[in-house]
């Protein structure tokens, strides 16, 4: 039998980012005890990342606003594919959400009477977006982080887990290393809540950092548990591009909301061309109009460029494809014109969007106050993941909780800006809370050790290669090479399945990838394990993307460019089989109800 | 219309002066360069060179990385965000603390071998990667937020955007230890477990100079995070990649407000006249 170190929880929350550590302060609220495990040190999560805010209809900038027509918006940015009772509860509870941050200490920007200000995002009608500066990620992992120090959780940095523990149905716990010395750790946890965020490493043009391998889909696809919605991969449309070594890193939806353009290398504003039925009603139809919904007037509608993310991304593929793109195979977002608007812009860009400006100026040579950058589309986010109960949060595991980016249901097909941080605090205190009512009525779930050995035998066994194969890296770059070109922005068929054929080749080289050195701090050892995670997710989203023969939000096909009524009724659901094949099924969407049918109506 | 497409025109050009200017200034040119990295285990360990091919618009965590994929596969760093929000990628570039992803190659001398040492203030662990826990350790000594009751009867509050301003400067930190890492209080005399350190006074100025908070932590400042070790060097503000001003806006107003408090002739004159203890200022109004 291997040595373990052995730790007991009522519930063990996996991910440390805004949903893990919303779930943890609330598990322990409720007075579980409680585990929670960091990929990475405390408050390094991906969260940090976010930009432009957290939406919620506070309405403290626009007194139209209120859950309906937040709950209205996410329905139409997610193309009806939703789960609508997580898309109400998310737009009901999300102010109480965003009101509690700043009781535990968080400082949004202000509105002039002293009230948390809101700013305008792609997708939302309203100013919506709780922010700070162009850092509210930032604000909110350490609000949640500071306190959640000071609550009874028992948190355990740089620590990843391989794969969840099962006593028969039930979920019993959890085998992982800490990444310092490589020792094996035995969670035993009456209930589980996965917060891992998401699948951002499968591709090679991405936001994401080397955390994102899919764990936890991949953890709970393992565990038996259904995913749903995996197609959708959202493609964020403004990434930076140049130099090679910056390509991926995001820049802010925020700098369009503060007034930014995009401009093809003709000096076109493009984004005017095609603008989408659905959403024709709601858009500026001159550039005045659109400047205008920008400083906050109310009977203007938004410009273009703050159409929902996956049209602006496909719309600037189109450009670049097209020969009409920036030199460096991007287009140009611009912010440095609103000084023919305002005396001191160069100032209100710095303040408004100061990371951005530090980002340019330092990684690219490129002052935003002065010129444009160039831009264009980076992997950023799952809308698919773990299927959940709306209310509850809980898998089709027992005891296996998903919050976050991780669990699926609230965005449909497409994510709409700053609907991200509020699912975070939303459904990770939901999670939080259901999983500690789940392990009060449980009994001590038992531990497998035998099951817990053969996991450590696997694990070790890129050591037992040393020297003799080849390394992590290479098999990981070429995964997603080849899942950026075959299963990327623009997807086919004939592709998909040559996607499919390349996974098996690399599946067989990641079998035998080697690793040297010892298991303390080895970063060869943990890519060839996270490697298995990227290659299971690769796979369910190649499955899941050739199944819808449609193009809808963040999934689009060449061979199927429109979007097909049929397949608004369904969401695409890949489970584990019997046999440990992937069952690809389409499970009917629960009909909505009738006052919500009414909201999504009147809202039109 | 006309004017509209000058407008729109002037945007490209500039765009394409800006990407011309950084054909050369982004440098995507390949050249050779030495990188001497710290290896080793817990204290023992030595510097390694490294050769690879890099260009001068790649920043130091890209050549760590390449190193890592051409054959040191288990060179250990830390990293997470590459874009300088997370703070997980603090060493010290040719003795300079930085964060790795924020530091392009274009900035060094590639003529010499570039050296990458972890922070030395910290326990090292493996290569470039050191023990900060005691900074995590730190900050549950510090008492929490603490808000007073809210201002409306919806349970929320009103607070200025020119009183956010001032503790929205401290909340930037990226929480790198950068600042922890120069402090030769720290660096040099190693009193982790005495001086809170940079990081951690900036902790405690945002908590202290929070609109909302209404604990009184000077006390504890003083005795247990033992303030007064900060003798003003400055070191930590230079080396702040968020650009906080730590020493002179966070650390010298709390260092006053200690002053304020137990040194003032006239306050500790007044205090003994009311026989009251020296340490129950503000603290009655806490709790």
């Amino acid at each position: 039998m291997a040595e373990y170190q052995r730790h007991e929880h009522d519930v063990l929350v996996i991910g440390a980012g805004g949903a893990g550590l919303r779930a943890a302060i609330e598990s322990a609220h409720s007075g579980a005890s409680v585990g929670l495990i960091c990929k990475s040190l405390l408050g390094k999560a991906h969260t940090v990342m976010a930009e432009g805010g957290i939406a919620a209809a506070l309405a403290n900038v626009d007194d139209r606003d209120n859950w309906k027509v937040h709950f209205a918006d996410t329905m139409r940015g997610g193309q009806y594919l939703n789960n609508w009772r997580m898309a109400e509860i998310h737009a009901k509870e999300a102010p109480d959400r965003v009101n509690e941050l700043e009781a535990l200490g968080a400082v949004f920007d202000r509105t002039a009477d002293g009230r948390i200000l809101q700013r305008n995002f792609g997708g939302h009608k309203y100013p919506r977006l709780a922010h700070v500066g162009d850092r509210t990620g930032l604000e909110i992992i350490r609000t949640l982080q500071d306190h959640a120090v000071h609550q009874p959780i028992d948190v355990h940095m740089e620590c990843t887990i391989v794969s969840l523990l099962k006593d028969g149905n039930r979920i019993s716990g959890a085998l992982g290393y800490d990444r310092e010395r490589g020792r094996f750790k035995l969670f035993e946890a009456k209930a589980v809540v996965l917060a891992t965020g998401g699948i951002g490493r499968a591709f090679s043009v991405t936001s994401n950092s080397w955390e994102y391998t899919g764990d936890g889909q991949a953890l709970a696809y393992n565990a038996g548990a259904a995913l749903q919605d995996m197609e959708f991969v959202q493609f964020h449309p403004t990434g930076m591009v140049w130099p090679p070594s910056v390509r991926g890193i995001l820049v802010t939806e925020g700098v369009r909301g503060e007034g930014g353009i995009l401009v093809n290398k003709e000096g076109r504003r493009f984004m005017f061309d095609d603008i989408p039925e659905n959403y024709r009603g709601q858009t500026a139809d001159n550039e005045e109009e659109g400047w205008r919904y920008t400083q906050g007037d109310k009977n203007a509608r938004r410009p273009p460029e703050l159409l929902t993310r996956d049209h602006v991304a496909r719309a600037i593929m189109k450009e670049v494809r097209e020969g009409r793109g920036s030199p460096h195979g991007g287009v140009f977002l611009d912010i440095s014109w609103i000084s023919s608007k305002l005396s001191n812009a160069e100032e209100h860009i710095k303040k408004k969007l100061p990371s951005m400006y530090h980002q340019f100026k330092q990684l690219a040579d490129i002052d935003i106050t002065k010129e444009p950058m160039e831009v264009g589309p980076t992997t950023h986010y799952v809308m698919g993941g773990i299927r959940v109960d709306g209310d509850t949060q809980m898998s089709s595991v027992p005891g296996l909780f998903a919050a976050g980016e991780v669990g699926a249901g609230l965005h449909g097909a497409n994510r709409l800006g700053g609907n991200s941080l509020s699912d975070l605090v939303v459904f990770g205190m939901r999670a939080g809370k259901y999983a500690a009512e789940f392990a009060a009525r449980q009994s001590s779930a038992k531990v497998d050790t035998q099951q817990a050995d053969a996991i450590v035998r696997v694990a070790l066994e890129p050591f037992d290669r040393a020297g003799g194969g080849e390394g992590p890296y290479q098999v990981e770059h070429d995964l997603q090479t080849m899942m950026q070109a075959l299963v990327g922005i623009v997807r086919r068929e004939d592709e998909m399945r040559r996607a499919l054929e390349a996974l098996k080749t690399l599946k067989e080289r990641a079998r035998k990838v080697s690793v040297t050195g010892n298991r303390e701090y080895n970063p060869g050892w943990h890519t060839a394990l996270d490697l298995q995670n990227l290659l299971t997710v690769s796979e369910i989203v190649a499955r899941a993307a050739l199944e819808r023969k449609e193009s809808r939000g963040g999934h689009f096909r060449d061979d199927f460019p429109e979007k097909d009524p049929s397949y608004g009724k369904f969401n695409i659901v890949i489970r584990r089989g019997a046999n440990g094949e992937m069952q690809v099924t389409r499970e009917p969407i629960p009909e909505m109800r009738e006052d919500l049918k009414k909201i999504v109506e009147e809202n039109k | 219309m006309a004017s509209n497409q000058s407008f729109a025109q002037n945007i490209v050009e500039s765009g394409q002066r800006a990407a011309a200017r950084s054909n050369t200034s982004a440098g995507t040119e390949t050249r050779a360069a030495t990188f001497r990295i710290w290896r080793g285990m817990g204290a023992s360990g030595q510097l390694k060179d490294y050769s690879t091919s890099v260009s001068e618009g790649m920043v130091v965590l890209d050549a760590i990385h390449q190193i890592q994929a051409e054959g040191a596969t288990d060179l250990a760093v830390r990293w997470n965000c590459k874009a300088g929000k997370c703070g997980s990628c603090s060493a010290e570039i040719n003795g300079m603390p930085r964060l790795l992803c924020m530091t392009r190659l274009s900035e060094l001398d590639l003529e010499k071998p570039v050296t990458v040492e972890p922070m030395r203030a910290f326990p090292p662990v493996k290569d470039l990667v050191t023990d900060v826990s005691s900074n995590f350790r730190a900050k549950k000594r510090i008492r929490k937020f603490t808000p007073r009751p809210p201002d409306a009867p919806d349970g929320t509050w009103r607070m200025a955007q020119s009183d956010a301003d001032r503790v929205q400067e401290f909340r930037k930190c990226i929480e790198c230890f950068l600042c922890q890492d120069v402090c030769h209080v720290l660096r040099d005399h190693q009193l982790h477990e005495q001086f809170v350190g940079p990081r951690l006074l900036v902790h405690a100025a945002q908590l202290e100079m929070h609109p909302l908070d209404i604990l009184d932590r000077t006390d504890e400042l003083k005795e247990s995070h033992g303030i007064g070790y900060c003798n003003i060097t400055k070191c930590c503000t230079k080396v702040c990649p968020e650009h906080i001003t730590i020493t002179d806006n966070a650390i010298i107003p709390l260092k006053e407000r200690v002053v304020d408090k137990h040194y003032d002739p006239i306050a500790k004159l007044v205090r003994l006249m009311r026989g009251s203890k020296s340490t129950d200022t503000g603290q009655g109004e806490a709790q």
